[in-house]
């Protein structure tokens, strides 16, 4: 029993991760219908972006908090930039060709990035640690039933939790209540038309990259945080993000959230739990038939809009 | 106006042909002795190629400084193969045939030496991998070499030092997707069954991150040590995740663990690994390697350094002994190295074509490693 | 297929099919002895670009057929790969110790290898292709996935090794220029046949519109299992013939960025359009070792290079049309280019 609730707090703090990053992926695919392969390689410019602000900001020996903010903020900015670039040189000019096209420019673009990180004089092909801004310990410990082994949470897996949460309600509100979320979906329904109404569809694209991108950097920073930064972390992650924002339903915030958590789940249970010890390098393999399934029930993931082929 | 596809075309051969054009000629004429080396320069296992290539680099420009060989100098053509075999296969081919490299070194990752070895025994070009551990790499091969000790005496080391220890309950973390880490895991749970049990045996996978659910069941079973012979990249992942999870039992790993990165983990303080060599070893040798290359590159050498730095010496003392540039006959030079003074200890190649020599454990403590023990080859 | 002649303005007026048919079979006779010649005269390292690019070429001549003409998105294609190339791979390794090779040994483990993929192609397919676009592309993609996660796990299958992580090394290296060329060959006109017959307008009408397509009487599930299929069989004999090249098969060189390079060169070559298929496979496995040169740049170039071309000609290289054809017989684009909603 002590085993099950700890993984899936695991699962939950894996999950947490992806639907961190799968927020982004959705909130573009969502508005353009483009799978935006770089969108793994912005979460780890995020991540290099807090690398080198960290370990500048360590030395100047600013109070944590201050520090912290400023990291998210400065990693944040920098790829909401990079995010804007990207839109506006490797995609805006594709926008009225068949989306496949899109997607090679977004390999291209992914390519790049992580090549040209791997350089040494931009960050070279060693992962390495993020400086210790805040120290990883538990945050909370129970035990379960007469179990004499607690069950442990840290204080990044709160943090990060929280965080996917609130970013959920603010982009759910920022989509559903504001003027410039009414015409984000005007525009994810039709570009021509939204155009007629008299909605900027060129900034409209260009916010949602840039917000996207900004989700990316956070997740980036986290990541970094719990784990290392190193050039290629966008491969895997984006992946398997994107896998999440798909069963989630992709276009959808809080089927992102739902798909990243669940993914987390499964893989956690799946390596953890359910599969026998030296079987558990099958776990990925099962995961992905996991998603195959889920997928076959519901065409268009859990929380998507089933949408009818019209003539 | 339409750029058709033509006009593409032919600008893309304009950008092009100089790059591809350049070094085409080349050859082993002239003052140059060539040497190529393949290994995975960008990529997931970038770092290994790295540091590989830092090695040979910093042996490169002794040997040069000192005269060069021969009265020639020593170039050295470095490949990338991206830590792909396919890549590996192409790139030792243009080396040999376009290069006319007269030996290889390389790589790291058995599987691309394998891969990479069998072109190069169809060229009847010498090969000598630095640290490329599969048993197989040599078997049954004219040209191929290695500096390092195999997966199954470097695993029966870890396996007799864990019992030594008095450890009896092992917990086993592998790398499923890693043909180094199934190769020492396999050889190690196999010689540790005589001394105890494996009470948990589980698997990760190299481009995972997070490795709790597999470190919660460890911890499940209350092991006293846990193996994890894996690279270093995930190994201070899997340290600190099991750190947050309680589980503070001693790792044990081999040299895939050795990086600066590791030592300054603070989780890793109290672990174990086998190793090639110490850089705090007294020896001279050692302390003029440290040295050197500490000067050109402003950091300790891990374990693929210090195994490209011996492997580009002993083919250099084999092309001396040869006399003479013949791939054959520094292969044949190659074979019979004995008692070479290397940085990673004295290397004698035997009949497999294999180096023996012994193996270090080495404590991690305070950032530093110290010898906690030595096995002398068999 | 023998009334596709008045079919197609293609052939309209060119060389009545016999002839061509007569060249194609001298051509690929005359391949066997260049083969030899290429084996003693040319440099290994150029002959290993060639006969790269012919894999290279059947690889995305056969994706062509699903993604580019039927227009289903699959991300599995190193998945079908990977089938083959490790039937050939186990089975010829094998062989090796047993017995003796044989020019009919490795045409029947070729065959083997593609029915293999073709087998997996069925059994994915059927299940997978209600899906639809990014949908369909995340399931084959972890198809693909879930071949190389197995792949890392067995070790051995009765007897015979399969290598696991390690790999499988030591494969006796059947393949040379001839085979290479012949299986392409085949594999280019088979397809060329299939889309450009009568019966072939289907695979376009699902691409343009599935629906329409239905309305017309076209069994749309028919021929993109159909397209499925043939398409994985020659990735499967694509395997076949890179296993016994090199000799070595390792699991990892089979996963989601193959099938993705294969996706590029469909795509940069022009969707739909064979002959750019062909084209762009050449390109793009010649273009990275021309810049070797450039050392760790190669791939940042090599990216940026990717991206230009893609601005500079969105439709592709050949866009819709084949090498030879004019843009008045091209096939017209579809009207609507704007985002479906």
């Amino acid at each position: 029993m002590q085993l099950l609730v700890q993984q899936v707090i695991n699962g939950l703090s894996i999950g947490a991760v992806y639907a961190l990053i799968a927020l982004g992926y959705t909130m573009v695919y969502g508005v353009l219908r483009l799978i935006n392969f770089a969108h793994g390689d912005v979460y780890m410019v995020g991540a290099v972006i807090a690398f080198f602000l960290a370990t500048w900001f360590q030395r100047l020996g600013l109070p944590v908090w201050v520090n912290l903010s400023l990291v998210f903020l400065g990693a944040a900015m920098g790829c909401a930039a990079l995010g804007f670039i990207i839109e506006r040189f490797a995609y805006r000019p594709l926008r009225n060709r068949p989306r496949l096209v899109s997607l090679i420019t977004a390999i291209g673009v992914s390519l790049f990035l992580e090549n040209l990180f791997q350089q040494k004089m931009v960050f070279g092909a060693r992962p390495r640690q993020f400086p210790p801004l805040i120290e990883t310990r538990t945050a909370i410990s129970f035990h379960v039933g007469h179990s004499p082994v607690a069950v442990n949470i840290t204080n990044l897996d709160v943090i990060n939790f929280v965080l996917v949460i609130a970013l959920m309600i603010v982009l759910s509100w920022v989509v559903l209540r504001t003027r410039t979320g009414l015409a984000l979906r005007a525009v994810s329904y039709r570009f021509d038309t939204a155009a007629l109404m008299g909605i900027n569809t060129d900034r409209i694209i260009a916010f949602t990259f840039m917000l996207g991108s900004a989700l990316a950097a956070v997740a980036g920073v986290i990541d970094a945080m719990r784990y290392q930064v190193d050039p290629l972390m966008g491969l895997v992650a984006g992946l398997k993000a994107f896998v999440a924002a798909v069963i989630g339903g992709i276009g959808s915030i809080p089927g992102a959230v739902l798909g990243g958590l669940l993914m987390g789940l499964i893989e956690s249970l799946l390596r953890g739990v359910i599969l026998p010890s030296d079987y558990s390098g099958y776990a990925d393999g099962a995961a992905f038939l996991a998603l195959i399934l889920i997928l076959l029930f519901r065409p268009s993931g859990i929380l998507g809009k089933y949408a009818p082929e019209k003539v | 106006m339409q750029i058709t596809a033509k006009t593409l075309l032919a600008l893309l051969l304009i950008v092009v042909t100089p790059l591809g054009c350049k070094h085409k000629p080349g050859g082993g004429s002239g003052n140059d002795i060539i040497v190529g080396e393949y290994g995975s320069m960008t990529g997931t296992e970038a770092t290994f190629g790295q540091s590989t290539d830092e090695g040979i680099q910093l042996a490169t420009d002794q040997v040069n400084q000192a005269g060069g060989l021969l009265g020639k100098q020593v170039k050295i053509i470095a490949r990338d193969d991206q830590g792909s075999q396919d890549q590996a296969v192409s790139v030792v081919k243009e080396l040999i045939n376009r290069e006319h490299a007269v030996a290889i070194l390389g790589e790291v990752a058995s599987t691309n030496s394998l891969a990479g070895g069998q072109v190069c025994e169809k060229a009847k070009v010498p090969m000598i991998s630095p640290s490329s551990t599969n048993p197989k790499v040599t078997q049954g091969k004219q040209f191929v070499y290695r500096v390092c000790f195999t997966d199954d005496f470097q695993a029966k080391g870890d396996a007799d030092f864990v019992s030594r220890r008095g450890w009896k309950n092992v917990a086993v973390l592998t790398a499923a997707d890693s043909d180094y880490s199934n190769g020492l895991a396999t050889f190690f749970k196999e010689e540790f069954k005589s001394h105890g049990s494996v009470v948990a045996d589980e698997e990760y996978r190299k481009d995972d991150r997070d490795f709790k659910p597999q470190l919660t069941r460890i911890k499940a079973a209350s092991p006293d040590v846990v193996y994890v012979p894996g690279y270093y990249t995930q190994v201070i992942n899997i340290l600190k995740q099991a750190r947050e999870l309680g589980l503070t039992v001693p790792f044990v790993g081999g040299d895939g663990w050795d990086s600066e990165a590791t030592l300054k983990a603070p989780q890793a303080d109290g672990c174990f690994f086998s190793n090639h060599y110490s850089p705090d070893e007294p020896r001279l040798e050692v302390q003029e390697f440290v040295k050197a290359y500490r000067a050109k590159f402003n950091k300790i050498p891990d374990a693929m350094a210090v195994t490209g730095y011996d492997a580009a010496r002993v083919l250099f003392d084999a092309i001396k002994r040869a006399g003479s540039i013949d791939p054959i006959a520094i292969s044949d030079a190659i074979a019979q190295t004995k008692n070479f003074p290397g940085a990673s200890g004295t290397i004698t190649v035997d009949a497999q074509h294999n180096a023996r020599k012994p193996i270090v454990m080495l404590e991690i403590r305070g950032g530093k490693t110290t010898i906690a023990d030595t096995i002398p080859p068999q | 297929m023998g009334n596709a002649d008045a079919d197609h303005p293609v052939r309209a007026g060119r060389l009545p099919s016999w002839v061509i048919n007569l060249f194609l079979i001298v051509l690929v006779a005359i391949a066997w002895p260049l083969s030899r010649l290429f084996d003693s005269q040319i440099d290994p390292y150029f002959l290993d670009l060639i006969i790269r690019i012919g894999i290279a070429i059947i690889l995305a001549v056969s994706l062509n057929l699903i993604n580019g003409i039927t227009g289903q998105f699959s991300l599995g294609h190193a998945g079908f790969m990977a089938m083959g190339a490790y039937t050939c791979g186990v089975i010829a390794k094998h062989h090796a110790i047993t017995g003796g090779a044989s020019v009919p040994f490795f045409l029947g483990v070729t065959l083997l290898s593609g029915v293999v993929g073709a087998l997996a192609g069925l059994l994915i397919g059927i299940p997978t292709l209600r899906l639809r676009g990014d949908y369909l592309a995340i399931a084959t993609l972890g198809f693909g996935e879930i071949i190389y996660v197995v792949l890392t796990k067995i070790r051995s299958i009765g007897g015979c090794e399969v290598g696991g992580a390690a790999g499988l090394h030591d494969i006796p290296t059947f393949t040379n220029f001839f085979w290479v060329f012949a299986w392409g060959m085949i594999c280019i006109v088979f397809i060329w046949r299939l889309v450009y017959s009568a019966k072939g307008k289907a695979f376009y009408a699902i691409r343009e519109d599935e629906i329409a397509a239905a309305a017309m009487g076209v069994d749309t599930t028919f021929y993109k299992v159909t397209a499925f299929v043939i398409g994985a069989f020659f990735a499967g004999v694509a395997g076949a013939l890179a296993a016994t090249w090199s000799g070595n098969l390792a699991p990892g060189s089979f996963r989601f960025m193959r099938s993705v390079e294969i996706v590029v060169m469909v795509v940069l070559g022009g969707s739909g359009s064979i002959t750019g298929s062909i084209l762009a496979a050449a390109v793009l496995t010649w273009l990275p070792e021309q810049l070797r040169a450039v050392e760790q740049w190669r791939m940042v170039i090599y990216s940026l290079l990717l991206i230009v071309m893609m601005l500079v000609r969105p439709e592709g290289l050949l866009g819709r049309r084949e090498l030879w054809w004019t843009r008045r017989r091209a096939i017209p684009r579809a009207t609507a280019t704007v985002a479906p909603p």
